[in-house]
């Protein structure tokens, strides 16, 4: 391990020509955390006693699912083995890894020059990672190819060498070999990002204009906003403006992270660091905007700021209505960490109070319910995943539909649902199902394009609703699990889509209300009739159970009426006992929701709403 | 022989005098106060049963107390006197002793009729009172009869359960068909006025023919009682074993409903009228007073392991095992395992439950509001019957009665 570099440049006095900003782009699994981990010691910052593996994820939720979700930048000073005591600052950005973030994959990526493509020399490249380069090579971020976990008996790390090296135009040969894990080149890595990767441009003495890529929550120290600085300075105590907002902030601190939050002076040209105002939520410091100072500031925005746009809506009920207050307050806290998040209350007749939740994708849905559950300690019910409509109706009225309960009565002319455009990647040899697959959920091809001999990109249209449904999990089926996905939206789309209700005795239940395309809503009303008959228990009366479209019944069971439920002995030593069944039963009563006259047992929501065909999203939980 | 399930409740200690508390007594002399008297023993143990039994004759117990066949009604007799001393100076007559297991009869008559015995020694039988055993079609005989009847028994229960084979099979029943049947004419010819037959619908392999041939036999015998009962497939029981691993089907709900349906006709053609939901008699006379005691609310003190008492509202019930049970009467002490002294709640609760099940049904006074609102609602759905429930009573139709679970969840509240 070499010595940690002296005469380390301090923050706002670093020469832009020392800097190197670079990200990790990288698969889930793939070893991006690992990797960050060997750098930290590499590079001095994090004393080897405090070492722990994934060091930067910082959440438990991350750390368990290995995934990232919020990124952070961390600044290593690295003396090039070659030049000793010309130490350079490298600022890794960590970004998001998975498709719900793009947006916000996009800033981390924008923020820097050169990023690492890293990629598990035993399973080559995959969808996310592929979309990530794409969005990399569209920046002109200059990219550095390596191959992880070359250590790994699997390994085989001329093929992929091969297939990196055709994606990025180089010799298969620059292709770094490494393992995160043991530390194996990674010291020629850090060298190479030196070399490679262009030193920040900017203009020294310009009007102040940072951007931001990324805004945490931190319960002690409010909204910590992680920016690059592109022109001129920003200095601690200074009044700044949010330029989308025109709000405007004390900063109240300014520093870098090495790894953990260091005041500063400041941060100059190139730098990148975190700023701290004292606001309590991060939609008052969004993902993208530019920060100049209040005097003498900026004039003109840095490009690409987008708000964020829920892609995918979810009802979030309590499963004891009791819990709502606690319910709404998880939420709202939950928003001053992610500004993605957006919900509205919403009322249904079968689940009770609750709110409609929008979402940028399912993995954002996992996330955000499983953090209610486990960190706030709430039981939920949640509606199978839906998109947004716009239904435009014969007398040219529009409605935008996000609970499928809403759609609209009467003479509609036409239903838009949005579009993806998918990318695939998979061994050739699944080339077929993956068609098949896609055909069946109404997509279009768009290409296809060998990345090596035995490995093939897919591209096609696929309408969001069909992805948000079970998607994933058939195509990991259906390619023993060698498949990836990623998706962007590109638009919308006509469709001739329906609403399909589900009546119980003839009343209709919200929740399971359902908009599909008109040729799969039998399929849909068979299978969801047939699973109700078997988890709504007998009831005093006959209870037919139909699917329909408007008025008219598509599928129909009946639930026979119970005609026995009576005890047959009833004696002495009887009684405490079938008093004690009754307030079992009482109780058990309590937890079944009526919908209409008919008892349904909340299991039956919860099975119905959580199962893989009602809006699974490929994790498998409860 | 199947009058006790084998777990207990949870509940408060019992002191080890057995004493009650003062208010359990007050107004005693209103209420009519019955014994049951329980036998764990049994030659086998039948496939579905569930209940406090055993098959060994000899168990020890703590401190090595023997609890054996041979001893057992003199330990039985200890807890009749324990009875006497915590009942203190209540002067009721005993109205009905009911002798139930277990096998009673495989006790030597003897046995049954000292523990009989004593009881008239210690409190008295009332002049009317009535005097029931189960029995064992295969362990009596006209001897066995004769000696009970002359004892002082009156009434008998014999377990017939089906007149078919294959079906006493399942059950693990051992005597042949045919014999419950001469068993009615033995105990007429030894002087019994009042005979029960029990009958089980529903087994594994039953047809709806076979269940019509075992009501027709059991009415062809002439008893002026039937109890029937759907077969209840008790967790931790061979049956219930035999139907996980398939070897026996499972009977669904709707065939125990059709029997039920078959049962009460046939039976009510034959003379026989329902007075509770398992239990039809051909006059008033007839009836089970005993198991009338515990549907009102009666005062009742079960001797024997496991039995269950009720005295004004203090239920409580003694150690399972014969062993212990045996070692707690050595040792002065009440064999009593816990009690629950009811709140006013739990016996409102209990009476609906209970007095539902009668033909003279529950007074609607009983209920609350939102109890007589789903009583009109089981009205309407035909659940109770019209004339009776103008007259202020909750009175269960045919149909009613095969719900009669899910009428009293909505009446209680």
């Amino acid at each position: 391990m070499p010595a940690i570099p002296s005469h380390v440049p301090e923050p706002s006095r670093t020469d832009p020509a020392l800097i190197r900003n670079f990200c990790i782009i990288a698969h889930i699994d793939h070893g991006k955390s690992t990797l960050a981990d060997r750098m930290l010691q590499l590079t001095g910052v994090v004393e080897q006693r405090q070492m722990r593996a994934q060091y930067l994820d910082r959440m438990d939720i991350e750390r368990e699912r290995g995934i990232t979700i919020k990124s952070q930048a961390v600044r290593l000073p690295w003396a090039p083995t070659q030049e000793p005591g010309n130490t350079h600052i490298l600022n890794m950005i960590d970004t998001p890894g998975h498709v719900d973030f793009t947006y916000e994959v996009s800033r981390s990526l924008a923020a820097c020059e050169g990023t690492v493509l890293l990629v598990d020399a035993a399973q080559g490249i995959e969808a996310q990672t592929l979309a990530n380069l794409y969005l990399a090579m569209e920046n002109d971020l200059t990219i550095i190819p390596v191959l992880n976990k070359i250590d790994l008996p699997a390994a085989q790390p001329e093929k992929f060498a091969e297939e990196l090296a055709n994606l990025v135009g180089c010799d298969p040969d620059d292709v770094l070999k490494v393992s995160a894990k043991t530390g194996l080149g990674v010291e020629a890595l850090l060298d190479k990002v030196v070399a490679e990767i262009p030193a920040p441009v900017g203009i020294k003495d310009a009007p102040a204009r940072a951007m931001i890529f990324d805004s945490v929550y931190d319960s002690y120290r409010g909204v910590v906003t992680y920016v690059r600085v592109v022109d001129g300075q920003l200095n601690k105590r200074e009044r700044i403006r949010m330029m989308s907002t025109g709000a405007t902030h004390e900063l109240l601190e300014i520093g870098t992270n090495s790894p953990e939050m260091l005041g500063a002076d400041g941060l100059g040209v190139g730098e990148v660091g975190y700023l701290i105002t004292g606001v309590k939520d991060v939609r008052q410091s969004k993902v993208g905007d530019t920060i100049t100072s209040l005097s003498k500031g900026a004039t003109e925005p840095l490009g690409g700021y987008k708000d964020p746009k829920p892609m995918v809506f979810s009802g979030l009920y309590p499963l004891d209505g009791s819990d709502y207050p606690e319910l709404r307050d998880a939420l709202d806290k939950l928003q001053l960490n992610d500004a993605a998040l957006v919900y509205e209350p919403e009322t249904s007749a079968a689940l009770g109070f609750g709110f409609r939740v929008g979402f940028l994708g399912l993995l954002h849905l996992d996330v955000v319910r499983e953090r209610l559950e486990r960190e706030f300690g709430l039981d939920l019910i949640a509606t199978a995943p839906n998109v947004v409509y716009r239904v435009v109706m014969e007398d040219d009225t529009e409605h935008t539909v996000t609970n499928p309960s809403e759609f609209p009565e009467g003479k509609i002319n036409e239903v838009y649902e949005p579009v993806v455009r998918a990318t695939i990647l998979a061994p050739s040899e699944f080339i077929g199902s993956i068609m098949e697959l896609c055909q069946t959920r109404r997509g279009t091809l768009l290409g296809m394009d060998y990345l090596s001999e035995d490995r093939v990109e897919i591209r096609y249209t696929l309408p969001l609703a069909e992805i948000v449904f079970d998607f994933f999990d058939q195509l990991k089926s259906k390619t023993r699990g060698y498949a990836s996905l990623d998706y962007e939206p590109t638009g919308e789309q006509t469709s001739s889509l329906v609403k399909v209700d589900i009546l119980l005795h003839g009343d209709k239940v919200d929740a399971f209300s359902a908009i599909t395309h008109r040729d799969q809503a039998y399929a849909y009303g068979v299978r969801l009739v047939a699973k109700l008959k078997e988890l709504i228990p007998r009831q005093a009366f006959e209870v037919p159970v139909q699917a329909a479209i408007g008025s008219r019944v598509i599928a129909r069971e009946t639930i026979r009426a119970i005609r026995k439920d009576v005890l047959a002995k009833c004696y002495g030593g009887d009684i405490s006992r079938k008093r004690k069944l009754l307030e079992k039963q009482k109780e058990g009563k309590k937890r079944m929701k009526m919908v209409g006259s008919v008892e349904v047992p909340q299991e039956a929501f919860i099975a119905v709403l959580s199962s893989d065909d009602g809006g699974g999203s490929g994790k498998g939980k409860k | 022989m199947e009058r006790m399930p084998s777990a207990l409740p949870d509940g408060e200690p019992v002191p080890d005098d057995g004493a009650l508390p003062a208010h359990a007594l007050t107004g005693a002399a209103d209420r009519p106060l019955g014994f049951y008297l329980h036998v764990p023993y049994c030659a086998t143990r039948c496939g579905y049963c569930d209940f406090n039994t055993y098959t060994a004759t000899e168990l020890r117990g703590t401190g090595g107390v023997l609890a054996s066949r041979e001893n057992y009604a003199e330990t039985l007799i200890d807890e009749i006197r324990l009875a006497r001393k915590v009942l203190g100076d209540d002067p009721r007559p005993v109205r009905t002793v009911f002798v139930g297991g277990g096998t009673p009869t495989l006790l030597p008559a003897g046995d049954l009729v000292r523990m009989l015995g004593a009881i008239r020694d210690e409190f008295g039988l009332a002049d009317d009172a009535e005097v029931t055993t189960e029995a064992n079609p295969e362990s009596v005989d006209p001897a066995y009869l004769d000696a009970l009847r002359a004892g002082g028994f009156n009434r008998i229960s014999f377990g017939m359960q089906s007149a078919r084979q294959h079906v006493l099979r399942v059950l693990d029943r051992t005597h042949t068909p045919g014999r419950p049947e001469r068993c009615v004419a033995e105990a007429r010819s030894a002087g019994f006025e009042h005979v029960n037959l029990d009958l089980i619908y529903g087994t594994p392999g039953e047809s709806d023919d076979d269940w019509r041939a075992s009501l027709d036999a059991a009415i062809g015998a002439g008893p002026d009682h039937v109890s029937a009962y759907a077969l209840i497939v008790e967790e931790g029981t061979q049956l219930a074993r035999r139907i996980r691993r398939g070897e026996v089907p499972m009977t669904d709900d709707d065939v125990h409903a059709d029997r039920y349906l078959i049962a009460d006709e046939t039976l009510s053609a034959a003379g026989y009228s329902w007075y509770e939901v398992s239990n039809w008699a051909t006059s008033a006379a007839g009836r089970c007073l005993h198991n009338e005691l515990y549907w009102r609310g009666a005062d009742w003190w079960g001797a024997g392991p496991g039995a269950h008492s009720h005295v004004g509202g203090v239920r409580w019930w003694n150690v399972k095992h014969p062993g212990a049970y045996a070692a707690a009467l050595a040792a002065g002490r009440s064999p009593g395992a816990g009690r629950e002294v009811l709140a006013e709640e739990d016996r409102r609760v209990e009476r609906i439950l209970l007095e539902l099940r009668l033909r003279e049904g529950c007074p609607l006074s009983l209920l609350r509001d939102e109890g007589l609102k789903a009583s009109r609602r089981a009205l309407e759905e035909g659940l109770l019957e019209g004339e009776p429930y103008e007259e202020g009573k909750a009175v269960l139709t045919l149909r009613g009665r095969l719900l009669a679970d899910a009428v009293v969840r909505d009446l209680v509240d």
